[in-house]
């Protein structure tokens, strides 16, 4: 299971899912009504490190998360 | 340096204590960016929230570019709920010569707006309102609404 966590103005608890790649958590996440319109405008971290391909590999127990458009200061 | 505060910043305290911090180190040029809310659109304040993970690795990437050119940076910034003319962001360059300080403040803060994990909200009548107009893309977003 990998965790998904929504940050910053995203209201929608954290979720838990079987997945072994990013592509499997964007399948997932398409579907869901709620945040797919956030999908377009979000940046993604696996573990903390922002990653750039769909392909990256995921292990049970990676936190995957959403970073939705930011505006600090 | 990376300071994370409730609420808003003592601005006096924090440049004080940051200048003196550095005061011996031989430093010629310290050009510190205040950050002030400012009443416009009918707003009371604004409020942040952090992903505090990301933001520390963001930082230090950026002390150690900024070290590689002999230089230091410091950065002070609010979480939650920020009063009109208090404020919310404090970022600081320490270097031997003006110009290399110049320079980074302005490419450390640019960077900052466009890729620190901070949300800014709007607060109206005591509720928050994500200021999503304002705010960027980090780079490489979209990500994940590429699969149809």
């Amino acid at each position: 299971m990998v965790r998904i966590e929504f940050l910053g103005p995203i209201a929608k608890e954290s979720l838990e899912m079987e997945a072994t790649s990013l592509q499997d958590v964007a399948e997932a996440l398409s579907s869901d009504e709620e945040i797919k319109a956030w999908l377009q405008t979000c940046a993604v971290a696996v573990n903390d490190t922002l990653v750039s391909s769909l392909d990256t590999p995921l292990r049970s127990g990676d936190k995957i998360s959403l970073l939705p458009p930011v505006c600090g200061g | 340096m990376l300071e994370l505060y409730d609420n808003a910043l003592d601005v006096p305290e924090i440049l004080r204590r940051w200048y003196g911090s550095e005061a011996q180190n031989n430093y010629g040029a310290f050009i510190p960016f205040v950050g002030t809310v400012r009443d416009e659109a009918g707003i009371e304040g604004l409020s942040f929230d952090i992903y505090e993970p990301i933001l520390e690795r963001w930082f230090a990437s950026w002390q150690t570019r900024v070290k590689a050119q002999g230089a230091l940076v410091k950065m002070a910034h609010a979480k939650g709920d920020v009063g009109i003319h208090e404020s919310s962001y404090i970022a600081a360059v320490f270097s031997a010569k003006r110009r290399v300080a110049l320079t980074l403040i302005d490419a450390f803060v640019e960077d900052f707006k466009a890729s620190a994990p901070i949300w800014k909200y709007d607060l109206k009548q005591g509720e928050r309102y994500y200021a999503k107009e304002r705010s960027t893309p980090i780079e490489g977003s979209g990500l994940l609404g590429a699969v149809e």
